[in-house]
């Protein structure tokens, strides 16, 4: 009974010291000098700008990660060929990696110098220092929670339900729509919240990519460390409030999606 | 609609799981396709789905060619051992997933719903999930939606094989008189010779993919065509190279012509069936089947030496008188004596016999 105790009391001081108490002195922080200056971050036209692009960020980000790794993960279940274990390890390679190191990456292959992109420079498409880079880093480094979450619900359903679809004349597409998607639903939701925080949350790749000018191709992130270093706390402070708000945001819409009659 | 499939081959790797597999299900029959595991038996009926595509042959549905034809446009029902329930749907829409994909009208579907639940005996479930029913109320929607889209044939895999004794007898009962009722032709794969027995009209017994006899219940068990199929269906004795039924092992008085003496070595009771196992004086062990009229006449105990009379035994080739003692035997010393008026139990068993 004590031990118990001792346990949960670990459990809630450790959270309370690494999460609640900073969240909270974050947010008393941001509001101590009354709303004016919160307001006045808030409609900053550096802040709004850096709002507008990370969210443009991840609406392009979120989907693309979300619809590979859903037909990732059905060809890693689903399929036999060889090679498997290679593509599964490779998956995993923007977890393993450093962002900065993915952001040098995507700057050799795609900077003005480097092969690729002195091609695409001369067409006129700008990559790094730009929108698609920025969108390419956080595409790379949130590339595998959805597969991640996926692949062991797939596994577990195994393939009757959409064998008896079959047999009862349902086509390939109404079988995904109908069966399978419904059955994985729940692992796809955890998978895009999990996105999404790491779209919105990403730093050292994009800010590498991105050249960090302000009120150009500064995200949220690096609009928060801008405030920071320029001595305006409550600026700071207010765009991470924002962030953390729209993570919040995601998760309350993910939470709609849980199947019913399952439990 | 009847089913034939000729010349069916498919192998796994190196595992022939179907070799060179020919068979006509007759128009509105319940057959059993019966054999061990790794027989070749659900592969044989997944192909005739279509859910696994043979190496050669073909599958011929009705009067039409369906080797080629994919699962969906086959219109065959099929029933997994593990229902396969789609989780996430409720029983009416388990049942109505057929018709829905056939983009039948909302009241219709609703009306055909309501009458296949009667069906299978689940009305006021409709609106349960799956996981709110237990295994054999499963699998019993799982047959409504199979048969809801009209299926030409019923395919049955295993389907009570993940449920409990009790219940897996209950369903057979049921699917007996289901059949009975829709009359849809019926294929049943089981590895359990007495389910096949009990349910099927028909049984194509079949082994290391291949088909070793087709035939009625009763011909299969008194005309076994191969070794195979006498040892796998009914119960038997195999004695040196002859085999006997448990019943045609006659228990007679040890010093009477033709008996053989064996020894007891358990008796066991299982209400109106009874089983002694005996020893024989080369070693070969038999099992007799005898009624509770018979044990308490003859009242075997652990060591007795009782006689048998093996004459029914047959050879591989089914001609009578199989098994030979290796040696004429004496009459070992410690024969039990027995009561006097054993003498007419004894021969009302062999006359019986």
């Amino acid at each position: 009974m004590t031990s118990k105790l001792a346990l949960r009391g670990i459990a809630v001081a450790y959270l309370g010291l690494l999460v609640a108490g900073p969240v909270a002195i974050m947010i008393w922080q941001t509001f101590s000098g009354g709303l004016a200056p919160v307001w006045d971050a808030l409609t900053n036209p550096a802040f709004l700008h850096a709002l507008q692009l990370t969210l443009i960020i991840a609406a392009i980000a979120v989907p693309l990660n979300t619809i590979f790794g859903i037909v990732f993960a059905m060809v890693i279940v689903r399929r036999e060929f060889r090679g498997k274990p290679i593509l599964t390890a490779l998956l995993d390679l923007p977890l393993g990696v450093s962002p900065v190191v993915v952001g040098l990456a995507l700057v050799i292959v795609y900077g003005r110098r480097g092969e690729f992109g002195g091609w695409l420079a001369d067409h006129g498409i700008r990559v790094i220092f730009a929108l698609p880079g920025m969108v390419l880093a956080t595409i790379f480094v949130s590339i595998p929670f959805v597969a991640r979450e996926v692949i062991p619900v797939l596994r577990e359903i195994g393939t009757e339900q959409e064998q008896a679809a079959r047999t009862l004349g349902a086509s390939d597409w109404q079988i995904f729509r109908l069966i399978t998607f419904p059955a994985i639903r729940v692992g796809v939701a955890f998978g895009v919240v999990l996105t999404v925080a790491r779209a919105l949350g990403e730093y050292g790749a994009v800010a590498i990519v991105s050249g960090r000018l302000s009120g150009r191709t500064e995200t949220l992130t690096i609009h928060v460390e801008e405030r920071f270093l320029a001595f305006d706390l409550t600026g700071a402070y207010t765009a991470s409030l924002v962030l953390a708000g729209l993570a919040l945001l995601t998760l309350f819409f993910m939470q709609r999606l849980k199947p019913r009659g399952s439990d | 609609m009847g089913i034939a499939v000729r010349h069916l081959r498919k192998s796994f790797g190196s595992f022939q799981a179907l070799d060179d597999v020919s068979v006509d299900v007759p128009d509105g029959s319940l057959t059993a396709l019966l054999g061990p595991s790794g027989s070749g038996k659900s592969t044989l009926l997944r192909v005739i789905a279509g859910l696994e595509e043979p190496d050669s042959g073909e599958v011929v549905i009705g009067d039409q060619l369906a080797t080629d034809l994919p699962p969906q446009r086959r219109n065959v029902g099929f029933v997994f051992q593990h229902y396969a329930a789609f989780k996430h749907m409720t029983v009416r829409d388990n049942v109505g997933f057929g018709l829905r994909i056939r983009k039948r009208p909302k009241a219709e579907i609703r009306r055909r719903v309501d009458e296949l639940l009667s069906l299978v005996q689940l009305d006021g479930f409709a609106e349960r999930y799956p996981a709110q029913l237990s295994g054999g109320q499963r699998q019993r929607m799982a047959l409504a939606r199979a048969l809801a889209v009209e299926p030409r044939v019923l395919l049955l895999d295993e389907p009570f094989g993940a449920l409990d004794a009790r219940v897996r007898e209950e369903l057979r009962d049921w699917l007996r008189r289901l059949h009975d009722e829709v009359h849809v032709t019926t294929v049943l794969v089981t590895h359990d010779q007495e389910e096949a027995m009990e349910v099927a009209s028909r049984i194509v017994v079949m082994n290391h993919g291949r088909i070793e006899q087709v035939g009625a219940p009763a011909e299969l068990y008194e005309h076994p065509a191969t070794e195979f199929v006498m040892s796998f269906v009914g119960k038997v004795n195999r004695v040196g190279d002859a085999y006997i039924r448990p019943h045609e092992v006659v228990i007679c008085h040890p010093e009477q012509a033709g008996c053989i003496p064996a020894t007891v070595e358990r008796v066991i009771t299982l209400g109106f069936d009874n089983r002694i196992e005996l020893t024989l004086p080369d070693g070969h062990r038999v099992w007799a089947q005898l009624t509770r009229d018979e044990v308490a006449r003859i009242q075997p105990a652990t060591g007795q030496v009782i006689g048998v009379d093996l004459s029914q035994s047959r050879r591989p080739g089914w001609e009578p008188g199989g098994y030979e003692p290796a040696r004429p035997e004496p009459v070992p010393a410690a024969v039990i004596p027995m009561r006097a008026d054993d003498e007419r139990g004894w021969r009302a068993r062999s006359a019986r016999g």
